[in-house]
């Protein structure tokens, strides 16, 4: 019993045998409602988190907590990769419009196809919209994959006459927005950068 | 051009910086135990037979410049066996200062590389600054070998004077490798998007576009130079010639990449671009490859590597160590000759030399009459035999 448990903590990211083992360790040392209550959480976590049916955010209903207020403005959309993006950007306090999750970016070599991803749903909502969005934002990572999505996205915005900017480059060394810190990633996505400025170079 | 503009400008405007190993010791290094040698400033030979060691000399004074060994990738396998770990030692004189370089790699633990007693953080930071071209057998591989030997070879040279060459090069080969494995998602999922095939058509067009410019304006003026030594080597009775091969010679890169595209869906990889680039190298009108004798293409080679050597130099400016391994056999002696006085010449600095025969060796320093020492190798044993002023 102790072995399937060390081996189901190992299977998380970032976490090895020995560290698994210590977790394990340190549970079996709780009151058992402690215990239960952890993996109540964990249980809930799972079956009633469901993704917003508009920007696939995480949420507990059929609308996000942010596509739902009415204090955002919802003529921005900030495309991302994933909710650590959303999460990283909503604690710079500097942006009050909506997100659109894609949920990662287009890689072949990883098996991820512009299909596999939420850009179907996004083209869909700036049509429909298209009368009250000003503007997207392009916040995805700086690598080459990440280029290569915002070049696509760019390609499949245009016809509907919506600007398109990118956030201000070289926000870290590690240039993944995770890692950048709430001071530089505030600054950057206020001092945003059309995209059709960047491709001229 | 810029090429040209360098080489005039360090050939005539800047005053040589003359650098060369003083000193070598090793300890557990391949197969040997404790040894430290000291050097002439141009010509070194080791002498003897083979399976005695001499290559692994150069082996070390290799490692000293690239931080790894030429022939084998894994740094422990260079331990001496049963050894816990080797240390390489070498003291450079470069413009008059000393250098001491340190390598020292331990089962289980980092490779250790020091420069006077500093260790450096990434080992990208040392490569280039003690120069060193190899000529060597393996190097076959440049005419023998598949058409990527030869692209690694020209890539090799052009990104020491070209940093934006490296950075379109990592850039296509990454937009390469992508969109073939979008062309194989096609054929899996039985379904085809024209958009998501254009992103990558067109990052492989703009990278491929200047990589392929400046592979062009990199013969203009590499040729030239090899003909110049080709030349030396064959006593000016052959003529050779270098023929770059391209699609992009032929036609708009952009357009054969959408005329292309049917072809690539069907082969599941990109059948047009610079990751198709050839060379072929020709002696009298035919192709070395079928037709060169084992001296021809010997000295093909030599010309090739002598080039490379002069682009490296005029680019750092001072002349490069020069490593000859074993390339004596099948050279006939005028050539071997004529190879040595050329390179003991001023604009080629420090020489080492590895071969089967110590007597052709002594005979070959006296005639050129160059400053020269030769060690004799024995099994891990090496005595000087003979030094020359
Ligand atoms: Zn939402």
């Amino acid at each position: 019993m102790l072995q399937a448990a060390v081996e189901e903590f190992s299977r998380l990211p970032g976490i090895g045998k020995k560290t698994a083992l210590r977790l394990v360790l340190h549970l079996l040392k709780q009151d058992q409602e402690v215990v239960a209550r952890f993996s109540d959480s964990m249980l809930r976590l799972r079956q009633e988190v469901v993704y917003c049916r508009q920007c696939h955010n995480i949420s507990d209903q059929d609308l996000c907590e942010i596509c739902r207020s009415p204090r955002r403005d919802a003529s921005l959309i900030c495309v991302v990769e994933d909710l650590r993006d959303v999460i990283a950007i909503e604690n710079t306090g500097q942006y009050h419009g909506m997100f659109h999750v894609l949920g990662g970016i287009i890689s072949p070599m990883d098996g991820i196809g512009p299909s596999d991803l939420n850009i179907e749903s996004l083209i869909e909502r700036i049509a429909k919209h298209k009368e009250n969005i000003k503007e997207v934002i392009l916040a995805l990572s700086t690598t080459m994959e990440g280029d290569t999505t915002n070049f696509f996205l760019f390609r499949k915005i245009k016809p509907y006459d919506v600007k398109v900017s990118v956030i201000a480059r070289g926000i870290a060394i590690g240039d993944e927005l995770e890692y950048a810190d709430e001071v530089t990633l505030g600054r950057s996505i206020i001092n945003r950068t059309p995209y059709e400025n960047l491709i001229k170079k | 051009m810029v090429i040209l503009f360098a080489l005039k400008f360090f050939t005539f405007a800047r005053k040589p910086v003359f650098m060369h190993l003083l000193k070598l010791s090793l300890f557990n290094f391949r197969n040997y135990p404790e040894i430290s040698l000291e050097f002439s400033s141009k010509f070194n030979c080791f002498a003897g037979n083979n399976g005695t060691g001499k290559t692994n000399l150069l082996e070390a004074i290799y490692y000293l410049s690239f931080c790894k060994s030429f022939s084998n990738p894994t740094d422990t396998q260079n331990i001496m066996f049963g050894q816990d770990m080797f240390m390489i030692q070498g003291q450079y004189k470069v413009n008059g200062q000393e250098d001491e370089l340190y390598c020292g790699v331990k089962r289980q633990q980092r490779k250790v590389f020091k420069r006077n007693q500093k260790e450096y953080e990434r080992l990208s930071d040392h490569i280039g600054l003690y120069p060193l071209v190899l000529i060597s057998p393996g190097d076959a591989q440049l005419i023998l070998g598949g058409s990527d030997e030869r692209r690694r070879f020209i890539d090799g040279v052009i990104s020491q004077y070209n940093h934006d060459y490296l950075h379109h090069l990592l850039n296509y080969n990454k937009a390469l490798a992508q969109r073939n494995a979008m062309l194989k998602m096609f054929a899996e999922r039985r379904k085809f998007d024209a958009a998501s095939l254009e992103i990558y058509d067109e990052l492989m067009i703009v990278h491929g576009q200047m990589i392929f410019e400046e592979r062009k304006r990199f013969f203009d003026d590499f040729l030239p130079v090899f003909n110049k030594y080709y030349g030396v080597l064959s006593g000016g009775t052959e003529r050779v010639n270098i023929e770059y091969q391209s699609t992009l010679i032929e036609s708009d890169f952009a357009q054969q990449v959408l005329e292309a595209r049917d072809k690539d869906l069907i082969a599941q990889y990109s059948t047009v671009g610079i990751h198709k680039d050839d060379l072929t190298f020709f002696i009298h009108d035919v192709p070395v490859k079928r037709y060169g004798s084992q001296g021809q293409q010997k000295s093909f080679l030599i010309a090739l590597k002598l080039a490379q050597y002069t682009f490296t130099r005029d680019i750092k400016g001072f002349s490069p160590i020069l490593l000859f391994d074993d390339i004596f056999d099948k050279l006939d002696e005028n050539r071997v000759e004529q190879l040595m006085t050329l390179v003991s010449n001023d604009t080629f600095g420090q020489v080492f030399v590895t071969d089967t025969h110590l007597e052709r060796l002594e005979s070959l320093f006296k005639k050129i009459k160059a400053e020269s020492r030769i060690f004799s190798v024995e099994a891990g044993d090496i005595s000087k035999v003979s030094t020359q002023h």
